[in-house]
Parts: C-alpha cells; structure tokens; sequence
C-alpha cells in the first residue's frame, strides 16, 4: 500500500523488540470475538491512484459545477471567482499539513495570518474583536445566540423570518435548549416589526442583512430597541462582499457579527468546508467562543504570535468552558485572507459595486417579464422573483437546460412561486440574456 | 582556510566565522522577518477589477460611509508574504508529527484533486437533485464506508468537527430519552481522563458532567462507573482506546450496564485510528460515535481545521438523527431536509448547521479509503499500534512509562517522573525537541498522569524515521537524567522564534492590528 512505509521485515523486527510475535497480541485487551475478520467488512480491497482518481471522476462527472453552467443559487453560499494563488498557497505543505498552533515557536506562520485575518474581520464588520474562526456561518450564529444568553443572563431570543432557515434551525436546535426562540414570520422583500417583541427577558435579536430573501436591512432601529431594553443585537451576514459596498454592522449598533466567509477565498464544496466569522465588542471579550491569536514577544523580544486567552476554551476549562469548539476552519480562514490580502480596500469595493451592478442589470431584465415580479426593493447581489409557475419545476426544467436558475424557496420552507436568484461577478452578459431567454420561454 | 578553484571557500567554518553576527536585514538565511500585511500594504491591488460605479438607488439608504480600512498589495508581494510565512510552520510533511490524540497521518495528494474537481469542489448546496447526483452518490458511498467499518446501522454526516460530532450524538440522545418520556435523565458520566470538548459537550447540549475516576493502571474504573449508574444518568462517553492509549478491556461491561440503567453509551472516536479495520464499535454496544475524518481518515489539519466528524448511531439512535437526511428512490438521491417530508419513523433532533456537511472532506476520506481499501485500513492500524509499542518499548527503560508494562493502542504515554530531580522541566524537554527538528508530542494531556507526553506516531513513518526520533529522545532523556541542562534552557534556541510570552498575550490581549493613532488613543 503506497501510503505504508514498513515493510514485511520492519514488522518483524520492531515486533522482535516489542518481544510479541504477531500483531494481535498488541489488541489482548480487546474483548475476545471482537477483532473482526477481515472478511467481516464487505468493501473493496487497495486500489491505485489510478483507479480512484477514475472512480471518483466519474462521479463528480454526473454533477453540474457552476462555473460549467450559467449559475444564480445563493441562498447562503455564491460562486465568485477566486484569483490561482489562493489556492496555490494554502496548499503548501507547511499550512496545509500543520495542526493547531500549540507550540507557538514553529507555528508564527499559522499564528500570524490568524491575527491578520482577526484583523480583517473586525474591519470588515466593524467590530472590535474577532475570532480565529468558527465552522460557518450557521454555528457561528448559534454560537452568538448562546453568547448573548450568557452576556444577558436572559434566555429569549428574537430571530428575524429574514434569517436563513437552515440558520434558524441550528440556532433553535442548541440555543433553544436554553430558552424559547421566537421566529418572527416575514413577507419576502419587507422588514417584519421585530421592535415590538423586544421586552425585558430578550437576551438578542437576531438579524440578517441582506436578508435570505436578499433585502437590505437597516439594523440601527433594531439596536438602539434592542439596547433600550437591555437586548443584544446580533447582525447575520451570509454574503460577506456585500460590506464593501454597504454599512457595516458594527456601525450600525451590533454587538455581535456572525457571518459566513465562504464567499472570500472559498469554493461552493456543496456545503462545506465554508468559515464562520465571529466578532464583537471589546466589552464582551471573555464571553466569546472559540480560538483567539495575540500578539506577544518572545525571549529576545521579538514580536510573535501565540493563542490566548485559552481559560474560555474546552481544553482548559472543560464543562465551564464558553463552547465546546475545538477545531475550526483553519485554512479557510487561511483563503480568506490572502483572497483579501489580494482585493484590499479598492478590489473589495470594486467586487462589491461590480456584484450589485450586475444584480441591478438582471432585477430589470427578469422584472420585465411576463409571470415575473421583483419582490426585493433593496439588495446587493440577490433578489427574490414571484413567479407565475412552482419554482421548484421551474428550477428543475431550467436545470435541464444546463443553467442553475437559483434557489426555490420551497427549499428552504418558504412559497412555492418564489425563487431567490444571486449573481456575482462570475455571471456574463450571456449567462443573465439565457437565464431571462430560457425564464420567458418556461412562464409563457 | 581552504580555497575552490574559483576563490571560493570550501571549508566547514573557522574561528573568525564562529560568532554569529547579528545581520543588517534582521533575517537569518532563510528564515525572514515578516510585518503584517497592514504594516506592507501600499495602495497596490492583486485584482484586477473594472470600476464599475453604482448608484444609491437600490441600496436602502445603507451604504458605506468611509473606508474599510484595508490595505493593498499587488500578488507578488501577495504571495511572497504568505511563503515566507509558511516556512515558520512544523508540518507533517516536514517531519514526525508525534501529537498524541491528534493522528498526525499522512495527507495524500490525490485526495486532494479529488476535493477540487469541479463536480465537487466548485458545485452549489441547493443546486436541483439533478444537478448533484455524483455527490450525493459520494455521500451515499462514504455512509457505507463508515457504518460497515464501525459495524453500525445509521450515520448523521452533518457535524463539522469532533466536538460538533459529540454535540450531534448527546443531542440524539436527548431526543431519544425524551420520545421515552425520559427527559429528566440529565447526568452524563464523563472519565476524568477525557478530552475536554466531553465535558464541555456535556454542558453544551444541558446535561450536567459527572467524573469517573481512572484506576492506577490507566483504564476507567468500570466499577466506580457502574456505581454511578442511576434513573437520572442519561449516558455515559468513554473514548476507547481510551486517551491513555488503551484499549477498554472492560468495554462491553460497562455498554451493557449503562443499557440496563436505562442509558446510552456514547464513545468518543478520535482514537479510532488503533482500531479501524479490526475492530467494530458496534461489537462493543456502542450507541453513538463520531469520527474525525481528519484524523483516522487523512484529511488534512489545515492549521486547526476543517474537519469533520460524522457520527455513527445504533438501532436505538438511528431515529433521531439530524436533518438532512439523503434517501434514495426510483428518481435517484435526494436530501430530506424539513420535518414534514422526513420518511415514516424518522424523527430528526433538530439541525447542526446550514447545508449538509463538509462535501470537500467527505471526497478526501473516501479517496483515502478506496486508496486503502478495507485491507490497507487494517494494516494502517495495526501498524499505527505496532509503531507506538516500538516507541513505548525502545523508551521505557530511559522515559517512565506509567502503564508500560503491557502493549498499549496507537499512542505511547510517557509521564515526567523521570525529569525529577534533572532540573529540567517537562516543558523544557518539549521545547528542546523542536531544537532537535521534531514537534513536540502532546504534552500535560490526559490529565490522570503527572506531566504527561503522549506520543502518537501514526502509521506514516518508516522504521528508519522512527529509529531517529527514539534515538533523538533517548538522548535527551538521558541528558537530562545526567545533569546535562544545557540545552533545555531557553529552549528552542533554534527556532524561528524563542519561547514566547504567553502570560503577557493574556495579560494585556492584543488581538488585532491597529494604526499608531488607534493604539495611542487606546494607551
């Protein structure tokens, strides 16, 4: 087997100095009849790279990739371009084969661009402090909830009908073991009154902007609502470029950001592996989740980098500990810096205002449709449609024709008629002019 | 001194070369200096975007008002910044990887182009059923791989790391206890030998801890566990082999007492690399296990992740695993994912996160897997344990070995009884490995021995390797134990930094850079 190095004779000979003189006698604690035979596992024996490499071909073969096809799904992750030397860099052994940074003095690589990414995010969200990284954007928000019950010493959370469901639903399912989690029923393309439900047993409200639907929120309001009653407010943004082009969270009241970074630095991967970002208020420090990266000196007094802060973590403070996270996104957050390194603040504006452009352009193209109807009056890179037709079918016929024409809402337990469609940068004038061609020809 | 043909020096070094000059630049050779990207950026860009301008009127009134305030750099200082950064990385494949708990395995390469063919790496979580059939083929694939191996009915593939997996496993042990009617069971039994994230899972999904102490030999004490066992004990989490590096022997008596007190048995599988392909939790009465794909099965650490870890469930779990779930009919797969159209019987806990799992880690543990095939994964573990027992053996004359006195698993534990005295402490004996080209094992970890150092040497190295590294501990132990202190003071003296000040970060936290203005007007 290529991967094992020793040989027949190795075996031997360590076995020879062990003083055992076959394999077993190193499982005798394991309870007899439970080392299985080998014949007991109905899978297939070693196989060459050649022959993997062919499997597994095949099956990714059977799927449609975005950048193979006019693409509009959002919802949560976007397919936007990622420039060759991210993924050049991040697969350098040195990043990719290294474990957690526990033995800071041959770790300053990985401790480093983790302070610069901490960085980033709390410019980004205007925020104070950010994180090392959580696993998504989803955790990432059920991990604030459960922060702004322990800040608050509240349980309630109030959580915007413009929240991803799958969001709400990760939220619900952790933080709700804690207290009730009130979703608040939303019409797509129009704020709910979240104001209202604020009352004194509200540890946050929880809300996203651009919302799943793909309508801008304006989160001060909400804050100052939220603050006047002794509430956090928790801002959700699942498409990070659009702070480029809009104000951020943190000016806008928030005390924590949970967002998704997948977006900068991240393929689609069907899911996953994608980054939760995590930031917040200085003040709220020693109650926030996760890994944190300092800077320090070191014997000569050289600057360098090491965790911090670690008596908030599992692996110290065990059942007291602020979550039980451990590993995160590591070489995600790693992608998403150096894509930013590479954007900086003028190529992230450009991103931004060249996304939005291209949504403005295709709202105008598909509002003039019969059987269409724009319902997002406000948006960054995605909008919802009412259609005159199930857009699940519609989906369905489109992708048949090769172009993934968004996501139906249906899909996410909302209307049956509405699709949510997202364009970035990567979509052409040719891919909108087929998505419109393709639409008239399916609703006439 | 002797000269080259062309003027050039030729020899090893001479007196006049023997003090190191501190050098101009402040880099040593090849290991550079690096400021952060905000103290190198200048206005440059890396992209090359057009300058579309965009009006206010679909914005919302929310645009930004003022700069992010990132800086710019063009990519070759991009990507010059990031390589010399990561050349102050240890890396598995650099060097051994001993971290104990932490199965620091080879990475293959082609689970790497797997991950990235477009089919896969570039494909959307709600494109239509049609459009992902491969990858949910994949996943259907990878399901079979892991419930055959660990010999159990259902897996929830959703949980993104090992915690996360632990999280999904207690939280279908609650919904079950509650279908039962059962709900107030809420004491969880926990080794004090366990990883932290046990514990701090236990809390985490509303149940209270309860330790169970280990018995001198390194195994949990099943006594003391089973007399714990009440109507209020919803279940108990053992990792086996457990993080001493042992195997259970008492494992299936404490699976079938916890069952017969009325709760389930949840295992921690992060040692699951001694074991697979020879051993089936599900002989064991597990109820519910994760596995971390990035360990066992090679997918790469990334610096701290990602990860992933689905979880096996029993008969008794199966039930209520999380959604979505992939089902398969006459039209081919497709994910379940909202209660109402989940299939008769299931009842699904809740969701642990948006989409359905890590996709890029799933392609590179199953490539790991066809890669090995069911007979490579056995030997990989047989020879992960036969290498940790060479290593016990080779050093447990010269290092204290608290339970060396028979085999252990994949992991040899060492504690620090033999510094005693030596005037080097535990940490500087660490520190003086990365001196000598090696990651230090995991150190002051599992917590029932003093001074632990857990060795993890994987099934990766070769025995030439391994002969190396003991030869290199073994000469430090016995230094050590001579008196010779020298090289463990100040410890590592060759790195690319000197021990760092980790009360100070803790101190006065520092977590992000911030412009001169900024930090003055915070000072």
């Amino acid at each position: 087997m290529r991967y094992l190095p020793l040989t027949i004779e190795d075996r031997r000979a360590m076995m020879a100095k062990i003083g055992v003189s076959e394999i077993d006698a190193l499982f005798r604690d394991v309870p007899d009849g439970a080392i299985a035979p080998l014949s007991a596992f109905n899978l297939p024996d070693t196989q060459g790279e050649l022959e993997v490499d062919r499997a597994l071909s095949r099956l990714a073969a059977k799927n449609i990739a975005a950048g193979s096809a006019p693409t509009f799904c959002g919802a949560g992750a976007y397919k936007h371009h990622v420039p060759s030397a991210v993924d050049h860099l991040i697969q350098r052994s040195e990043f990719l084969t290294s474990y957690t940074p526990y033995q800071p003095e041959i770790a300053q690589g990985t401790l480093q661009y983790l302070f610069e990414f901490q960085t980033q995010v709390a410019l980004l969200t205007g925020m104070e402090v950010a994180n090392a990284s959580l696993y998504d954007g989803s955790t990432a928000t059920a991990e604030a909830v459960l922060m702004a019950q322990r800040v608050t010493r509240r349980s309630k959370a109030i959580l915007s009908g413009g929240l991803h469901p799958h969001y709400a639903e990760t939220v619900e399912t952790v933080a709700g073991l804690f207290g009730e989690m009130k979703r608040v029923p939303v019409t797509p393309g129009s704020a709910e009154d979240l104001i209202a439900l604020i009352d004194e047993e509200t540890a946050c409200v929880v809300v996203q902007s651009p919302d799943v639907y793909g309508l801008i929120r304006n989160l001060r309001p909400i804050a100052d609502a939220a603050h006047a009653k002794g509430a956090l407010l928790i801002a959700v943004v699942t498409e990070i470029v659009s702070l480029g082009l809009l104000e951020s969270p943190g000016a806008q009241g928030a005390d924590i950001v949970a967002a998704e970074g997948q977006s900068i630095g991240n393929g689609l991967n069907f899911g996953g592996p994608y980054v939760g970002l995590f930031a917040t208020r200085e003040k709220f420090l020693r109650q926030m989740p996760g890994r944190l990266t300092g800077e320090t000196v070191d014997a000569e007094g050289r600057r360098g980098f090491v965790l911090t802060l670690s008596t908030r973590e599992q692996h110290i403070r065990r059942e007291k500990a602020t979550s039980n996270i451990c590993t995160n996104s590591g070489l995600c957050t790693l992608a998403f810096t150096i894509h930013m390194t590479l954007l900086g603040e003028e190529g992230l504006s450009r991103l931004a205002r060249l996304n939005h452009a291209k949504a403005v352009t295709l709202a105008a193209l598909l509002g003039k449709l019969d059987g269409v109807q724009v319902l997002t009056p406000a948006f960054f890179n995605e909008f919802t449609l009412k259609l005159s037709k199930p857009a699940a079918a519609v989906v369905d016929v489109l992708a048949a024709k090769g172009i993934l024409a968004g996501v139906p809402a249906s899909r996410l337990g909302g209307a049956d008629d509405l699709l949510i469609v997202a364009v970035t940068e990567t979509a052409t004038d040719e891919d909108m002019a087929a998505l419109a061609a393709a639409l008239k020809e399916i609703l006439s | 001194m002797s000269l080259n043909n062309q003027g050039r020096p030729t020899g090893a070094g001479s007196a006049e070369m023997a003090s190191t000059p501190t050098t101009i630049s402040g880099d040593r050779g090849l290991d550079h200096e690096e400021k952060l990207i905000f103290e190198l950026g200048h206005g440059a860009v890396g992209v090359d975007l057009p300058d579309v301008k965009v009006a206010d009127d679909r914005l919302g009134g929310m645009r930004r008002n003022g700069a992010v305030g990132l800086p710019g750099l063009s990519e070759p200082e991009t990507i010059r910044h990031y390589v010399r950064l990561s050349r102050k990385n240890y890396a598995i494949d650099s060097g051994l990887y001993p971290l104990g708990s932490c199965t620091m395995k080879h990475n293959p390469r082609l689970n790497e182009k797997m991950a990235r063919l477009p089919g896969f790496g570039d494909l959307h979580p709600l494109a239509p059923a049609s459009a992902t059939q491969g990858a949910l083929g994949l996943i259907s694939e990878l399901m079979k791989w892991l419930t055959t191996l660990t010999g159990m009915p259902a897996v929830a593939m959703s949980p993104k790391a090992g915690a996360h997996g632990e999280l999904c496993g207690l939280l279908a042990i609650r919904a079950a206890l509650e279908a039962r009617g059962e709900g107030h069971r809420k004491r969880i039994l926990v080794p004090e030998s366990a990883h932290g994230t046990n514990p701090a899972t236990a809390a985490f999904a509303g149940f209270t801890v309860d330790e169970v102490p280990a018995k001198p030999d390194g195994h949990v004490d099943a006594d003391a566990l089973e007399a714990k066992l009440g109507p209020d004990v919803a279940a108990i989490m053992l990792t086996n082999p457990n993080t001493c590096g042992l195997f259970e022997p008492r494992v299936k008596e404490m699976a079938d007492a916890v069952h017969k007190a009325g709760g389930y048995f949840y295992c921690d599988g992060a040692n699951f690399n001694a074991i697979a392909g020879k051993v089936r939790p599900g002989d064991l009465g597990i109820d519910a296990m994760h596995i971390n794909l990035h360990k066992t099965f090679s997918t790469p650490h990334g610096g701290g992740g990602p990860g992933a870890g689905p979880v096996v469930l029993s008969e008794r779990l199966a039930a209520f695993a999380p959604l979505p779930l992939l089902v398969h009919d006459a039209k081919g797969f497709r994910l379940v994912e909202t209660r109402a159209e989940a299939p008769e019987g299931a009842q699904p806990f809740g969701r642990m996160c948006a989409f359905h799992g890590q996709m890029g880690m799933f392609t590179r543990a199953l490539s790991y897997m066809l890669s090995h095939g069911r007979d490579g994964v056995r030997q990989a573990s047989e020879d992960a344990v036969l290498s940790a027992n060479y290593i016990l053996a080779s050093l447990k004359d010269v290092m204290s070995a608290p339970f060396g006195d028979g085999p252990c698993m994949h992991e040899a534990l060492f504690d620090d009884s033999f510094l005693e005295g030596s005037g080097v402490t535990t940490l500087d004996f660490a520190k003086a490995m990365i001196d000598e080209g090696y990651h230090p094992m995991t150190m002051y970890f599992p917590l029932v021995v003093h001074g632990a150092m857990l060795i993890e040497p994987t099934e990766s190295e070769s025995k030439e390797s391994l002969d190396r590294f003991i030869h290199v501990l073994r000469s430090l132990a016995l230094e050590a134990r001579a008196g010779q202190t020298a090289r463990f003071e100040g410890a590592p003296h060759y790195a690319p930094r000197r021990r760092l000040d980790e009360t100070l970060a803790a101190r006065k936290p520092v977590l992000r850079w911030k412009p001169d203005v900024l930090k003055e007007a915070a000072e």
